[in-house]
């Protein structure tokens, strides 16, 4: 539900640019005012999410564990898929979240006649999903070099390193291919996969169709209707050393793609995007798997009306002397 | 009570339907729901809203300011309960989970899909408490609180039995057992729940156990187990109840004391501590190690489990062993300690057999059977004779809540493979951390949801048929009583010729003890590999 929808909020964002820019000349808008409301309703919502989050306790322990536990001395316990300590733990979650441990478990299922079961090993959303992360990280790190002066020079590495197949001038960015190409992947998948679908809401359709054309204007600027990277950088460096200025004669195509970046900051503490800030708080992966050798406290355990043994033995106690069992008292 | 179709009656449709699934309502059909909690024993429980109701009914008579009920419950939840809140918001909708219920791969129903099955709850929490809900309503995801949705959340959080093997495959780590118990928790505000939880929990509070078996006629069922043992090698053993003094509680599920095959399991635990000489003491108070709380609201697991450490303090044990059972063990090491400890009167437990310390559990004091006999084994203090299980063929079921809420893996293969010779696991998609739930876990192991239990029960159906088929196996292994008790109905269906066996039943007929007599049976009665050929009179 909600690809045209989200396709075409994406679109309208864009002409709203085209017009603003082209027709009304709202450049300071777009160059200024939009990315310091961006920035700041990121930076407030991703801490007052992580904050509220945060405010809520953990009652109790409830990792999932994924591999042996720590048990007798001869038992080899599997450390970083159930472990018991903090080392442990923290190898746990950065298998997690650099290398996206539990999806790259993930299978497939397949039912034949019979019925007979099939699981296979399903690999593609887990390569999809690394790219993607890891090509939009490159990707965020070489802009640097818009926003910093003198640009570091890991910066220059990274470019090097991201243009070394030297196709064409200027030259081809593999992440720049690799980004749009897993945009794709993960939208097609969403479109193809009739579960996929059937599950998928907007706000499933409307980050990826932001950050496709995101991606698109980003390589429509480098590499078709160049922009003057010059008069781009004075803007981005005027806006983080709060010295804002407006260059004229940077094209629409540039607003368009800066407009998308704020569009993507702003929505992004109120959406799904908060995954990145999530699966740091995820106590089925940020604990350790020790409950039984460190108490958890639950601050807010309460003591409840329980049955007391003494009860029990004034509702049986005949039954129980009969029987010969011990009892605490001969009678009530 | 619903007629089960049989396995080839059954269809398995995965097309997802036409209209979008807030268009869609849940059919009660029979044996794809359980009977409603009866009043008395919510009552008994001091749960809200006691009546008599049906799902079938239009009108649930559910309290008159429900909606508001639920508000608050999820307000308090949320607040209470960080991974809700996380749950709620990060989901990506990736859809890795989906394939992994063993509920949508039995039903095909995509609402059986643990990400939709957690988004019943997520659109009601998306329209009151978020701003974008509010505002956008549906494009958000949002929908209004009717009671529809409370008809749909009871069918579907009834259709999830926490089993967890959605949670091992999420990136993030969303966990659908949390989702589920938290639904039922809010449901169970409205007095919306089923008899077949409340009932044992009821039960449980007032006589000790899920079955509600008096103090008196507990000791005499497990004395008839000690008869049952002496026909078989003519061992007398002389079990204690309400013991204080002794250095060991020992608790175990009372479905091991009341249904076959678990009480030829607990035959095994009665001979292991008799020929080791434990100084171990029954509870008749402290008779259940499953609690059926768990799959009721956070105050009623409370309740139920306090009784296992009062009854050790009362009898002034050291520590406490815990028999073969899949969702108390969840209990004991994820929750316990935290709602009902410190243990402080208990002592960390130390084997008065082999020495060891058990310091994984130095703060529950409470050890698992296996760990106990696992370590009995390995420094050989046991005399075993394994051909006594010739005649079994054994796969392992690892049960849901000790894998995924324990890790317990190694420790059960170890005695397996030292009590019998002829032992195969499943295919490795199946098993330990990713094992398929029996399909009747977490209180729905009731007669009139059987349709659903097949269903669900068939993805670890399927696997024993894969050895069964390759290596002839006809006995299905569990450290569990609810799969003692429904793998069993589940393989009948599934899989004829296969066998459910607990652990320590296989422990029972390879251990050699003290003055026992020749045997030519096992435990069942079933004549013993070499020994099928003597008449009764021969013996």
């Amino acid at each position: 539900m909600g690809i045209k929808f989200s396709l075409l909020s994406v679109i309208a964002l864009m002409a709203a640019v085209f017009v603003g820019v082209k027709v009304a000349g709202l450049h300071y808008f777009f160059g200024v005012v939009v990315p310091y409301a961006a920035l700041a309703t990121f930076l407030v919502g991703f801490i007052y999410r992580i904050l509220l989050w945060a405010r809520s306790p953990v009652p109790y322990n409830i990792t999932t564990t994924a591999g042996q536990q720590q048990s007798l001395p001869w038992v080899k316990q599997n450390k970083l898929d159930n472990p018991t300590t903090t080392a442990g733990t923290i190898g746990r979650m950065a298998l997690e979240v650099l290398f996206f441990r539990s999806l790259f478990r993930n299978t497939k299922y397949e039912y034949h006649e019979g019925p007979k079961l099939r699981y296979q090993w399903e690999k593609w959303l887990w390569i999809f999903g690394l790219l993607f992360h890891y090509s939009f990280l490159v990707i965020f790190l070489r802009h640097l070099r818009f926003f910093t002066e003198p640009v570091p020079g890991f910066v220059h590495r990274l470019e090097g390193l991201d243009g070394m197949l030297q196709v064409g001038l200027p030259g081809i960015y593999i992440t720049n291919l690799i980004f749009i190409a897993a945009v794709t992947f993960l939208f097609l998948r969403r479109v193809v996969i009739p579960q996929v679908r059937y599950i998928s809401l907007p706000a499933d359709y409307f980050p990826l169709f932001l950050l496709f054309f995101l991606g698109l204007t980003g390589i429509l600027m480098r590499y078709f209707s160049k922009v003057d990277v010059v008069k781009v950088k004075e803007l981005a460096l005027g806006i983080v050393t709060f010295n804002p200025v407006v260059p004229s004669g940077i094209g629409v195509l540039f607003y368009m793609h800066f407009f998308l970046l704020c569009v993507l900051l702003a929505y992004f503490p109120f959406s799904k995007l908060m995954h990145l800030g999530g699966i740091f708080l995820s106590p089925t992966r940020n604990m350790p798997n020790d409950s039984r050798m460190r108490r958890h406290v639950n601050p807010w355990n309460y003591p409840v009306k329980v049955h007391t043994y003494e009860e029990y033995e004034d509702d049986f106690r005949e039954k129980m002397i009969e029987a010969g069992l011990p009892v605490e008292k001969e009678s009530k | 009570m619903a007629k089960v179709p049989k396995p080839n009656e059954l269809v398995f449709d995965y097309n997802v339907p036409q209209k979008w699934w807030m268009d869609t309502k849940p059919e009660f059909k029979p044996g794809t729901w359980c009977y409603p909690g009866k009043a008395k024993n919510l009552e008994v429980l001091g749960l809200p809203n006691p009546r008599e109701w049906s799902p079938l009914d239009e009108d649930w008579k559910l309290p008159s300011n429900w909606k508001e009920i639920i508000f608050e419950g999820m307000r308090d939840c949320l607040n209470k309960y960080r991974s809700l809140r996380v749950f709620m918001d990060i989901c990506v909708r990736c859809g890795a989970c989906s394939d992994k219920c063993h509920f949508y791969i039995g039903s095909g129903d995509p609402k059986n899909m643990p990400v939709l099955r957690a988004e019943l709850l997520r659109s009601v929490y998306r329209k009151d408490f978020t701003l974008a809900g509010k505002i956008m309503g549906r494009i958000a995801g949002a929908r209004e609180l009717n009671e529809e949705v409370i008809k749909e959340w009871f069918y579907y959080f009834f259709q999830c039995t926490e089993c967890r093997r959605c949670s091992l495959f999420c990136p993030y780590g969303i966990d659908q057992a949390e989702i589920t118990i938290i639904g039922r928790e809010l449901l169970n505000l409205l007095g919306v729940n089923i008899d077949w939880v409340v009932g044992p929990a009821a039960n449980c509070y007032l006589n000790g156990n899920h079955l509600g078996i008096q103090p008196h006629a507990f000791k005499d069922m497990i004395e008839f187990f000690v008869e049952e043992i002496e026909a078989v090698n003519g061992v007398r053993i002389e079990p204690t109840f309400n013991r204080k003094g002794a250095e060991v509680l020992f608790i175990t599920p009372s479905g091991d004391v009341f249904a076959d095959p678990g009480t030829y399991t607990l035959m095994g635990y009665l001979m292991l501590f008799h020929e080791i000489g434990l100084d171990y003491t029954w509870s008749t108070y402290a008779s259940e190690g499953g609690n059926f709380g768990l799959f009721t609201n956070n105050d009623t697991l409370k309740k139920l489990n306090a009784k296992m450490y009062a009854e050790a303090e009362r009898l002034g044990v050291k520590y406490i062993i815990g028999g073969e059972c899949g969702h108390m063990w969840r209990v004991i090491q994820q929750y316990m300690d935290t709602m009902n400890g410190p243990a402080d009167f208990l002592e960390v437990p130390k084997s008065p057999i082999t020495g060891t310390v058990f310091d994984n559990a130095k703060s529950t004091k409470m050890i698992h059977i296996v760990e106990f006999t696992a370590d009995l084994i390995r420094n050989g203090k046991l005399k075993l004779d394994p051909s006594r299980n010739d005649h079994l063929r054994v796969t392992y079921h690892d049960s849901c809540n000790t894998s995924r809420g324990m890790g317990f893996f190694d420790e059960p293969r170890y005695v397996i493979e030292n009590v019998c010779n002829n032992f195969w696991d499943m295919p490795p998609n199946c098993i330990r951390e990713q094992t398929f739930c029996c399909g009747s876990g977490s209180g729905l192991n009731t007669d009139e949801f059987m349709e659903m239990r097949m269903r669900g029960g068939l993805p670890r159906a399927n696997a024993v048929k894969y050895v069964h088929d390759k290596h002839d196996v006809n006995m299905l292994s569990t450290i569990c009583a609810i799969d003692r008790a429904v793998l069993t109905p589940l393989m009948n269906y599934w899989v004829p010729g296969v066998d459910v066996t607990g652990v320590h039943e296989m422990v029972g007929n390879a251990i050699v003890m003290e003055g026992e007599g020749e045997r030519t049976t096992d435990l069942r009665g079933n004549p013993l590999e070499g020994m099928e050929d003597l008449s009764d009179e021969d013996l």
